[in-house]
């Protein structure tokens, strides 16, 4: 058995498809008719566009998006000039061979890029080698990997896959990947959880170690590989396979029945999103809105403040896409564990206490205008709802809202289409805000419990603190009560309260939370179907005895016993 | 012939998105078009050649556009500029 890094979860059950990568060796050529060499080589260029040209057409219709955005920055560097006027220019001159010029010019860029500290470089030399072994394949009159090659169903193991392999794997052989490079958020990672293939990477040599048409099974979850595995092995991996695949379909028929209770209660079931691939999943999986949308991903990984225009068109995108059904939107909340590399941040002792999400915000107020600014341009789009994270006192609530009025009165006198009523709300995840959730409730027009935070805030653990992460728990009674006191004052005032953390996707809380009162709750795509099987089965008398008798429970060990005791029950009931 | 001489502002410098962003703004006009740093020259519609040039914030540029649309041009990099607070 070899163990890897768990990329994406699922069992697959296949013989091996070897994609291996072939290391040419480049050979110095005198050549006499340096005219046609040239001649040569554009004819590999134009080969090599033409093929990324349908890539990115089937990455598309795939709905790759990512590995569409990659492949057309392969596009600019196909058409980059002066890698095509060097290469030229060095056949003519020194009269020698295309795949050596190529090849010279390729390391002098590939050399200078990788000489700097920065990610979004060393990902530009990856493009600019696979580029390169492209028109390299095309100049030796070979192919590129296509998925013509794939005849049978299979998985795909790999050194490592590139964008221009993922575009090509075609969806109806593939039944998983493995490779030897990658973490968990390597690109061969993010591509299997979007297209919900069993992945496993970081396996070190496995490319060594099997054949074509070898057997494997991938265990996704438990990142474990199987190589020509016994016959009881891959028996016992077979009746895991059918018992998921049966749990999925049976929840997948759940996706366009409504959310509710056995009693026919309507709950709202809203995702939570953070990477563009998770709205992919969130709508596949039937939410009926976005409960948080986290915006951190369009400031992280890129070494520049992302333009108004450029978050404009993001939060655009998403509010199209849920045509017209609910997305709250986060502003950015960095700080504490989340750091941007453009922006310096003063070194903290404790920086979960510090200058994090909306106090960071209120300090770099140009930054924060430039966000509110691309809200308000999209707040036409869709049913936007914009929340400020990390709200401790109602002063800072009251700041940032006006700040946001600010930017409003400048667009309109700008001329901007806006939509002037945008909800705002707040994350309720600080303990001093829950206490004082009666004031908030008259001034916010929705909550957004944020457990995670609340947690950590209310109990004094860094749940980054291995030595302690045994006190970070959810099942706190002062957790649950200040859960309690926040839903009872947002439904004094009338407004909306929904729940954002963990604990919103925990089929042990569900009961419990619906029998405090909540009616909405927002998780990450995968959860969706589970939770809404798990309403369906709820017997409201049940909960609301459940609910009570927690409620008078005084230590988590006790509340934990009665919530596990009564999910066993719950399953039981599902079986008879 | 258009010139245009203007400083880095942005902390990254001409790297990354930056460099792409103005790559990608002058691409499809005809002029022949040249950035300078201290006496290198190279072509600003290769992205490649200008991120080989390595420009950071507080460089100053000198950037030549010759040609038909070298008006258009120059344009086209100011409103960019403005955009993407490049310089």
């Amino acid at each position: 058995m070899y163990k890897g890094v768990p990329a994406s979860s699922g069992i697959a059950i296949g013989k091996a498809f070897l994609l291996t990568k072939k290391h040419y060796i480049i050979e110095k050529r005198e050549i006499v008719n340096p005219v046609a060499e040239q001649e040569r080589f554009f004819q590999a260029i134009k080969k090599a566009k033409a093929h990324v040209k349908k890539m990115i057409i089937s990455s598309r219709d795939d709905h790759q998006d990512e590995t569409a955005e990659i492949l057309k920055a392969h596009q600019t560097i196909l058409e980059d000039p002066e890698l095509i006027n060097t290469v030229s220019s060095q056949i003519e001159q020194e009269k020698v061979n295309a795949e050596f010029a190529l090849e010279t010019t390729l390391n002098f860029y590939i050399n200078l890029l990788a000489q700097t500290d920065n990610d979004y470089m060393r990902e530009r030399v990856a493009d600019l080698k696979d580029v390169g072994n492209h028109i390299l394949l095309f100049l030796l009159g070979e192919k590129p990997f296509t998925s013509t090659m794939i005849k049978d169903e299979c998985i795909i193991i790999s050194t490592e896959l590139t964008p221009s392999d993922t575009a090509q794997l075609p969806l109806d052989k593939v039944l998983g990947l493995i490779t030897d490079l990658g973490g968990p958020t390597s690109h061969t990672a993010i591509i299997a959880r979007s297209m919900e293939l069993p992945a496993v990477v970081g396996l070190g040599n496995i490319t060594k170690a099997v054949k074509n048409d070898d057997l494997l099974i991938i265990d996704g979850e438990h990142g474990e590989v199987f190589l020509n595995p016994d016959p009881e092995t891959i028996q016992k991996y077979r009746l895991k396979q059918e018992e998921q695949l049966r749990e999925r379909n049976s929840l997948i028929r759940l996706k366009d029945s409504p959310a509710q209770t056995k009693d026919g209660r309507r709950i709202n079931l809203l995702a939570n999103i953070g990477e563009p691939w998770e709205l992919t999943k969130a709508l596949e999986y039937g939410a009926e809105g976005i409960g948080l949308f986290r915006t951190e991903y369009l400031f992280m990984n890129q070494d520049t403040l992302p333009s108004e225009e450029e978050q404009y068109q993001a939060y655009k995108e998403v509010l199209h896409k849920m045509e017209g059904k609910s997305v709250v939107i986060r502003t950015l909340d960095i700080g504490g564990d989340k750091k941007l590399p453009y922006l310096p941040l003063e070194y903290e002792m404790n920086p979960f206490l510090g200058c994090r999400a909306i106090r960071l915000c209120l300090k770099e107020k140009d930054l924060f205008r430039t966000q509110l600014r691309a809200l308000y341009r999209a707040s036409v789009d869709g049913d936007l709802k914009i929340m400020f994270p990390m709200i401790s006192s109602l002063e800072e609530y009251r700041t940032a809202r006006s700040l946001a009025e600010e930017v409003k009165a400048e667009l309109i006198k700008e001329g901007h289409n806006i939509r002037e009523d945008v909800p705002f709300g707040i994350m309720v995840e600080i303990p001093s805000t829950a206490i004082i959730s009666d004031l908030f409730a008259q001034e916010v027009d929705f909550f957004s419990i944020g457990t995670n935070d609340l947690i950590q805030y209310t109990l004094a653990v860094d749940r980054m603190n291995e030595q302690i992460s045994y006190l970070y728990d959810p099942f706190h009674p002062a957790i649950l009560r200040l859960i309690k006191m926040i839903i009872d004052n947002a439904h004094q005032q009338g407004i909306p309260v929904s729940m954002c953390g963990e604990m919103a996707g925990d089929p042990y809380f569900i009961p419990l939370l619906i029998g405090l009162g909540l009616d909405t709750l927002s998780m990450s795509p995968a959860s969706l179907l589970k939770v809404k099987n798990i309403l369906g089965r709820l017997e409201p008398e049940e909960m609301k005895i459940l609910t009570q008798k927690v409620l008078t429970l005084s230590t988590s060990e006790e509340i934990k016993d009665y919530l596990a005791i009564s999910a066993q029950l719950n399953m039981d009931n599902k079986t008879l | 012939m258009r010139e245009l001489k203007v400083t880095i502002k942005t902390a990254t410098g001409l790297h990354a998105r930056p460099a792409s962003v103005l790559v990608n703004a002058v691409s499809k006009f005809k002029s022949k078009i040249t950035v300078e740093k201290e006496g290198q020259e190279t072509n600003l519609k290769s992205l490649l050649g200008l991120l080989s040039l390595g420009v950071s914030q507080n460089d100053k540029i000198i950037i030549k556009a010759e040609g038909k649309d070298e008006d258009q041009v120059i344009e086209a990099l100011i409103s960019c500029a403005k955009t993407h607070n490049l310089w």
